[in-house]
């Protein structure tokens, strides 16, 4: 089986750890996934603004780059997201988000490494509402999380998660700069309620939602940081 | 961009932050909640794709029951009808209940300049209307006002005692005070939260009573409703009523629900079935899902972004995620501006009750309509920078500087927020051919 590893555009920008444990992290569990060359982005800063239309070529360029491979696992669940509800049939049942992969497909029963920390999951919009990777809090049904399954393969980690567990942290895309000051107060408000758990560390599947955060927490020297949940995942690796 | 009340945000948002909690003990006490919601969303859908038998059946049942009906395609014949008719009763003094069309349909400024002196006695419509003010959440219409303002306001208003600002002492005033207009009013009118189809009632759901007192006296009775609020039966009705007040405020079921059919004896009951625009957002399949709304302001109390900001920061007169899209389909060029209200964190489509794809209609709107001009230029500059890989990595070797270089972006970000740091191109030529 072919598998292709899919950087999205601000991981490749900002987050280069996340490709390095994500690839870690794959092949400890067997798979070896090739990274296609010509990758830039699956247009969905764009679309969410409005210019879907301005995306045909790079949508194009999307598919081939990934017509040859029988999946497509990244780290992103927003992009993986994205890719399923605005392209082809082709990619509904082909392109997963890594923590979605490992927890659904490869299942491991345990992970080396430790991690004695306090961690806080920030359950992202996509990820909760769109991904399925846990249970929404606007639903009445029995409460899941598959973060936090994999972040209990880890010893010595403390797992738990903040008050309004899956609010918006007010990053949104171009909605961070074009509604920056909205963007902000979210994003503070996200953070604080993170801290109020005493947490060391915010953790998502998401890059995007913790480069914002961490933004946040740079320009106002909080004491907390950001990790992406691969990171804590490939950390004994 | 929109603009933050910093002496009110994180009042406004704790506040509505405490009705969506209300909510969700509610939604998950019961285990079929989310079957309800399915039920709900399906009936909606039945009903709005069979609007013409459904309407006539109504009207049958009703003219049988003794109602007049009458139907106004928009919102000029409705406030015709209903200033007819009051003119022709000799109307001085009407009472009315809460109502979002009437909002929608500029009733009160219409009635007011033909001389008839027209009441809310809602008491949050009531407190907006002696404001002079415009709700700003369509369940909970004057949620952005403290009580200090309240009292000062009734003080002015009604003879309170100075300083006094216990919501009891309030309510109990403003009661006084309102009972004086049931008693002497000449006509009343609801809304109508449901018209159902087989037996021609208008239900009502209320809190205060205030609509059962406006129309328990008054020999002329209006109760006007749009073309979205039909069910077939009283067996679907009663989906929509296990989800109206718990998704709204959180209550098990409102105090009053009122089933309105025929006239009380010596008076007479008018229904106006009004469409203004309802049937365009039937025909337009990309938001005919719109009609399925309940008017519950579910989607208000989750909107992260409406929580922070408040009713008045909207262009349409019905705030937060329905807000924006039915301000989009009403009047797009005044109201498109408000797309940009919305961080697309699906909130909104996950909770609503009757499961109208929110976010999803802001998604599609946004591809017909631009709320902002730097938005534009952002996307544009990004859709050039993606379109080719050299271009990505050219930017990015240009790191933090290269993107300050982006003027807008770098101001916008920058205030609140530091920029990450931009990883070379070197780390990812390593990492590709790392194994």
């Amino acid at each position: 089986m072919k598998v292709a590893f899919f950087i999205p555009c601000y991981v490749r920008a900002v987050a280069p750890q996340v490709i390095e444990c994500s690839l870690k992290l794959l092949r400890h569990l067997g798979v070896e996934p090739e990274i296609p060359q010509g990758q830039t982005c699956c247009g969905q800063p764009m679309g969410n603004a409005g210019f879907e239309s301005d995306t045909k070529r790079l949508k194009q360029r999307f598919e081939k780059i990934f017509e040859n491979y029988d999946l497509i696992v990244s780290p992103s669940s927003s992009c993986v997201a994205y890719v399923r509800e605005h392209y082809g049939d082709s990619f509904k049942g082909r392109i997963y988000e890594i923590c979605e992969y490992v927890h659904d497909v490869l299942r491991p029963v345990s992970l080396p490494g430790s991690f004695p920390h306090k961690v806080c999951i920030h359950n992202s919009c996509h990820g909760v509402r769109l991904a399925g990777l846990s249970s929404p809090s606007e639903q009445n049904i029995p409460y899941f999380n598959k973060l936090r399954d994999l972040l209990g393969l880890i010893k010595d980690i403390e797992v738990v998660e903040s008050e309004r567990p899956d609010e918006c942290c007010g990053f949104g895309g171009l909605f961070s700069v074009e509604e920056s000051e909205l963007s902000v107060k979210m994003g503070r408000d996200r953070v604080r309620r993170h801290m109020a758990t005493g947490a060391e560390f915010i953790t998502a599947a998401d890059s995007s939602c913790l480069m914002h955060q961490q933004g946040i927490i740079s320009r106002e020297k909080l004491p907390i940081r950001t990790i992406h949940i691969v990171e804590i995942l490939a950390s004994g690796l | 961009m929109k603009k933050i009340d910093y002496a009110k945000v994180d009042w406004q948002d704790e506040t509505l932050w405490l009705v969506r909690g209300k909510r969700d003990r509610l939604a998950k006490s019961l285990p079929e909640w989310e079957k309800l919601r399915d039920a709900a969303s399906r009936i909606k859908l039945y009903s709005t794709s069979h609007l013409p038998e459904l309407l006539d059946q109504f009207e049958t049942k009703a003219r049988a029951n003794g109602a007049i009906v009458h139907w106004a395609k928009d919102a000029e014949e409705y406030r015709r009808i209903i200033g007819d008719l009051l003119q022709s009763h000799s109307v001085k003094r009407f009472v009315k209940s809460k109502s979002m069309l009437s909002e929608e349909c500029e009733l009160r400024p219409y009635l007011e300049s033909l001389g008839i002196e027209t009441i809310e006695t809602d008491l949050g419509e009531r407190i907006i209307q002696l404001m002079g003010s415009r709700p700003s959440h369509i369940v909970l219409p004057a949620i952005h006002v403290k009580r200090e303002e309240v009292g000062a306001l009734f003080e002015k208003e009604m003879g309170t005692e100075k300083g006094n600002c216990d919501p009891t002492y309030l309510t109990h005033a403003a009661r006084k005070n309102l009972r004086e207009y049931f008693l002497s009013a000449d006509a009343g009118m609801t809304g109508g939260n449901f018209a159902v189809a087989s037996t021609g009632e208008v239900v009502v759901c209320t809190n205060e009573g205030n609509a059962d007192m406006g129309t328990s006296l008054p020999p002329l009775q209006i109760a006007a409703f749009g073309i979205d609020k039909i069910v077939p039966d009283r067996e679907s009705l009663g989906v929509f009523t296990r989800l109206l007040a718990r998704t709204a405020t959180g209550q098990p079921i409102t105090t009053y629900t009122t089933h309105y059919s025929a006239p009380r004896p010596g008076a007479e009951f008018h229904i106006v079935i009004v469409d203004n625009g309802r049937s365009r957002i039937l025909a337009d399949p990309e938001h005919r899902k719109l009609l399925n709304c309940l008017r519950c302001g579910g989607c208000m109390n989750t909107c992260p972004v409406y929580r922070r900001l408040g009713g008045y920061a909207y262009s349409y007169f019905i705030p937060g995620p329905v807000g924006i899209n039915l301000g989009v389909m009403a009047d797009p060029e005044r109201c498109k501006a408000d797309l940009s209200a919305c961080s697309l964190c699906h909130s909104c489509s996950a909770l609503c009750p009757a499961k109208v794809d929110l976010a999803e209609q802001i998604y599609r709107s946004r591809q017909h309509y631009c709320s902002s001009a730097k938005k534009k230029l952002l996307s544009k500059g990004m859709g050039f920078v993606m379109g080719a890989p050299w271009r990505l990595e050219t930017t990015l070797a240009a790191g933090p500087a290269g993107m300050k270089a982006l003027k807008a972006l770098g101001a916008s970000w920058g205030k609140g927020r530091d920029f990450p740091d931009i990883a070379s191109q070197k780390t990812i030529k390593k990492l590709r051919n790392d194994k």
